[in-house]
């Protein structure tokens, strides 16, 4: 019954009806980006979404959960993830804890049984390994069930039942052999456990993998995805995010931050100001109570947008601020 | 549909992309979902099936642009249809962009238009301008470069931006300040960028016309950055080879510093392991190994800066030095025929670029007359650095060997070589003209330990890659 649920709610009827979900919930997507999630959803791929530092690849994923009401599992790649904090995990302390019980019983129940206290070790060796060889296939069957699984975010995604997105941030941070372990999970949407077998989702999750581009993804990887590149707004868009974003800002200041940003942004710097940042900075502008820009606010406020001193020379010597 | 999208992919496959068969299958089972209506979503769901990659995105763009120049509805090759909706609302009733605008009109149409920001009505007037300007004729074999040129000679983009600029002058009281000055002169450039790309795409599309997409595919092929050759760039391409390194270097850096720290398991930490054998009841589970601290080597790049090998002096030197966290140090020489050491600029600057560009006007690497001199080089190297020179050393020589005839020294890099750990020659020419004219390529590599052809980006990577 979760399942239908979940069919119909991560079912997209078009592209436009893409566009306007992510819009309500504050996502200003560009003309590409809709097309490519509806088409993630209707094809069962995942999307992995790539450009620069903060242009919204991250959230796109959160927008597209929140407009279709559906869990966000994420996944936060790093260097020397593996498989344990990937996809699952054997609970060893608590298959220890039942070893040891189940020893105890058994121990006691020996110890009762036998009367000659010199040949004790001896026996309960040969006991112990006895018992061991009756109770040896249902503790493994016990201790190797899904009470002692750990289930971590790719294994998670794999077994709800509700609609979930599952987010792959930054999925350039890990080595190229981690990779490998997304294959199965991101082309058959399994995971295969060797001592329970394979685990299949029964409903399909939409997916997204996020890279800025630190290295070249494998070609295994991409022939799997649908890709997109999230690029820099332009003008209007950027209006349109700042105008979305920050209560109270007035029309203009708007239009003025989005400009000033694209002019940076065609400078050669280290970092050029992401979203977000023209989003901090607009915030802070309305704080404090600015209502136009002129060269004095932008080089005291520089700092905000531009986080290295030499991106911020180079942007006052380019602007030609006082 | 079918046959057009292999014959498309066909085309991707011709233009350098490689696309996988899944990959094909996907774009047709997605084009089968949305079908070709929607030009724009067409455009994008093809993207996102068969590109992987943005390096590759202009590639599709060109490749897609032409051959689907003239399957879309609104595309009609014929000048008289130049009049699209959105020019429409531009009053004075009918207007043709052949024989209902003139001259002056159109080119004031433009200005408006750029003025206001109108991209639609820009593309419109885009069109208009080319039936009218480029004079384009069926059959003639001229490229379209020409038609460019003869279009935008007469739109005058520097006429339009400087126009535009003094509208938005006049339009406050007093003079503009500096930073609203700047601000519209980046709007105003982007739009005529707009315009620029409009123009060139309806060229496209009336070159398709007249000879078909295969042919004008063909002419438009261009190599991608990373196999453009480094002596033989354009101003274009080196200006595209500048921003492909960038992220090249940082990829690199980040791809090498990975590689050092998972390095292989060096030996077994008894102590560690107990320790964390404890939790387990004293069963040694997780057996830890030690760190291995693979040393860092030291590299000296000795580069030729003459006229003919700069510019690949340039990208090595600074690739090698976006990745400088990977050797203990890093020391540069430039030469023609004097040498100079110029660490100290690179190392002073936190911008390659910057230092690059005063090495030229700090580094005293001219002795007599200016030319190549590789012998002298090398020999005053020796004489000053050479016992500097230390086993944990690379030296790294980069030039084309060209030494005008003097004598060669090819005795101090073979000195070098027993000196030092490596000696590595990077030669951006091709193989096959090594030891032609004043060329003694070979000479210097029977001294090396190897010597590299380094023609394009690519191979320069691949070299600096097993280097670190």
């Amino acid at each position: 019954m979760g399942t239908e649920a979940a069919a119909e709610r991560l079912n997209f009827s078009s592209a436009a009806a893409v566009a306007q979900g992510l819009e309500g919930v504050g996502y200003l997507a560009d003309p590409a980006t809709p097309a490519v999630v509806w088409l993630g959803q209707r094809l069962g791929k995942p999307v992995l979404v790539e450009g620069p530092a903060g242009t919204g690849k991250t959230e796109l994923a959160k927008a597209v959960a929140a407009m279709s009401g559906a869990r966000l599992i994420r996944l936060q790649c790093y260097e020397g993830l593996d498989e344990a904090k990937a996809l699952y995990e054997w609970n060893y302390k608590r298959q220890l804890l039942r070893i040891q019980a189940g020893r105890s019983q058994a121990g006691r129940s020996q110890a009762g049984g036998s009367q000659a206290g010199g040949s004790q070790a001896g026996r309960s060796q040969a006991g112990r390994s006895q018992a061991g060889g009756e109770g040896w296939a249902d503790l493994e069957e016990d201790i190797f069930s899904e009470e002692f699984l750990l289930a971590r975010p790719l294994l998670e995604a794999i077994r709800a039942t509700d609609p979930v997105v599952l987010l792959i941030d930054e999925v350039d941070r890990v080595e190229v052999e981690t990779e490998a372990l997304l294959l199965e999970v991101l082309s058959d949407y399994q995971v295969s456990i060797p001592e329970l077998g394979t685990m299949r989702s029964t409903q399909v999750p939409l997916v997204f993998l996020t890279s800025n581009n630190t290295r070249e993804l494998s070609e295994a990887l991409k022939r799997r995805c649908l890709y997109l590149h999230i690029d820099y707004p332009d003008i209007e868009r950027e209006r349109r995010i700042v105008k979305a974003r920050v209560p109270g800002i007035a029309n203009e200041l708007a239009e003025q931050v989005a400009r000033v940003v694209a002019s940076l942004r065609t400078l050669d710097l280290h970092k050029h100001p992401s979203i977000s940042e023209t989003i901090d900075w607009a915030r802070t502008l309305v704080l404090l109570g600015t209502d136009s820009i002129d060269a004095e606010v932008v080089r005291d406020s520089l700092h905000i947008l531009l986080k290295y001193r030499a991106d911020i020379a180079r942007a006052t010597k380019e602007l030609a601020l006082p | 549909m079918l046959d057009l999208l292999s014959e498309f992919i066909g085309a991707l496959r011709d233009a350098g992309l490689a696309v996988s068969l899944s990959e094909a299958v996907d774009a047709a089972e997605a084009v089968s979902q949305i079908g070709i209506e929607d030009r724009a979503l067409f455009k994008a769901v093809l993207g996102a099936t068969l590109v992987k990659s943005y390096a590759y995105w202009d590639t599709f763009d060109l490749v897609f642009e032409t051959y689907f120049a003239l399957r879309g509805p609104e595309f009609d090759i014929e000048g008289r249809d130049a009049n699209p909706p959105a020019s429409e609302s531009l009053g004075s009733g009918h207007h043709n962009g052949r024989c209902g605008l003139s001259h002056q009109e159109l080119n004031e149409l433009l200005y408006q238009a750029l003025l206001a920001g109108d991209a639609l009505t820009v593309s419109s007037l885009a069109r208009a301008a080319v039936s009218m300007f480029a004079g384009m004729e069926a059959g003639r074999p001229v490229g379209g470069t020409y038609y460019l040129f003869r279009t935008l000679r007469q739109v005058d983009l520097d006429g339009l931006a400087e126009r535009m600029m003094v509208t938005a002058r006049s339009a406050g009281d007093g003079p503009l300040p500096a930073l609203d000055e700047r601000l519209a002169a980046d709007e105003h450039r982007s739009r005529l960028d707009h315009l620029r790309h409009e123009i060139e795409a309806e060229i496209r599309r009336r070159l398709v016309g007249d000879r078909g997409p295969e042919a004008v595919a063909r002419t438009l092929r261009k190599p991608m950055p990373e196999d453009v050759d480094f002596m033989h760039a354009s101003r274009d391409e080196l200006a595209a080879l500048r921003r492909a390194i960038y992220p090249l270097t940082r990829k690199l850096a980040s791809c090498l510093a990975r590689r050092r720290r998972h390095g292989r398991h060096g030996p077994l930490d008894f102590r560690a392991t107990v320790r964390h054998s404890l939790s387990y009841g004293g069963v040694p589970v997780e057996p830890h190994f030690r760190r291995p601290t693979p040393s860092k080597p030291e590299i000296m790049v000795i580069a030729d800066i003459s006229g003919s090998v700069a510019a690949f002096a340039r990208f090595t030197l600074q690739l090698v030095y976006a990745i400088s966290s990977q050797f203990s140090r890093v020391r540069s020489f430039v030469f023609v025929d004097g040498i100079d050491e110029v660490t100290a600029l690179f190392e002073g600057s936190d911008d390659v670029g910057e230092a690059l560009a005063s090495v030229n006007a700090n580094a005293e690497v001219i002795w007599v007359d200016g030319h190549s001199n590789y012998g002298h080089a090398l020999q005053v190297f020796w004489d000053r650095w050479g016992p500097e020179v230390s086993a944990r050393t690379n030296v790294i020589i980069l030039g084309d060997a060209r030494n005008n005839y003097h004598s060669s020294s090819a005795w101090v890099v073979a000195t070098l070589r027993t000196q030092a750990k490596h000696v590595w020659w990077l030669n951006p020419e091709p193989r096959s003209y090594w030891d032609t004219g004043d060329s003694i390529a070979s000479e210097y590599a029977a001294a090396c330990d190897g010597a590299f052809e380094c023609r394009n980006l690519r191979q320069l990577e691949r070299f600096v890659e097993q280097l670190a």
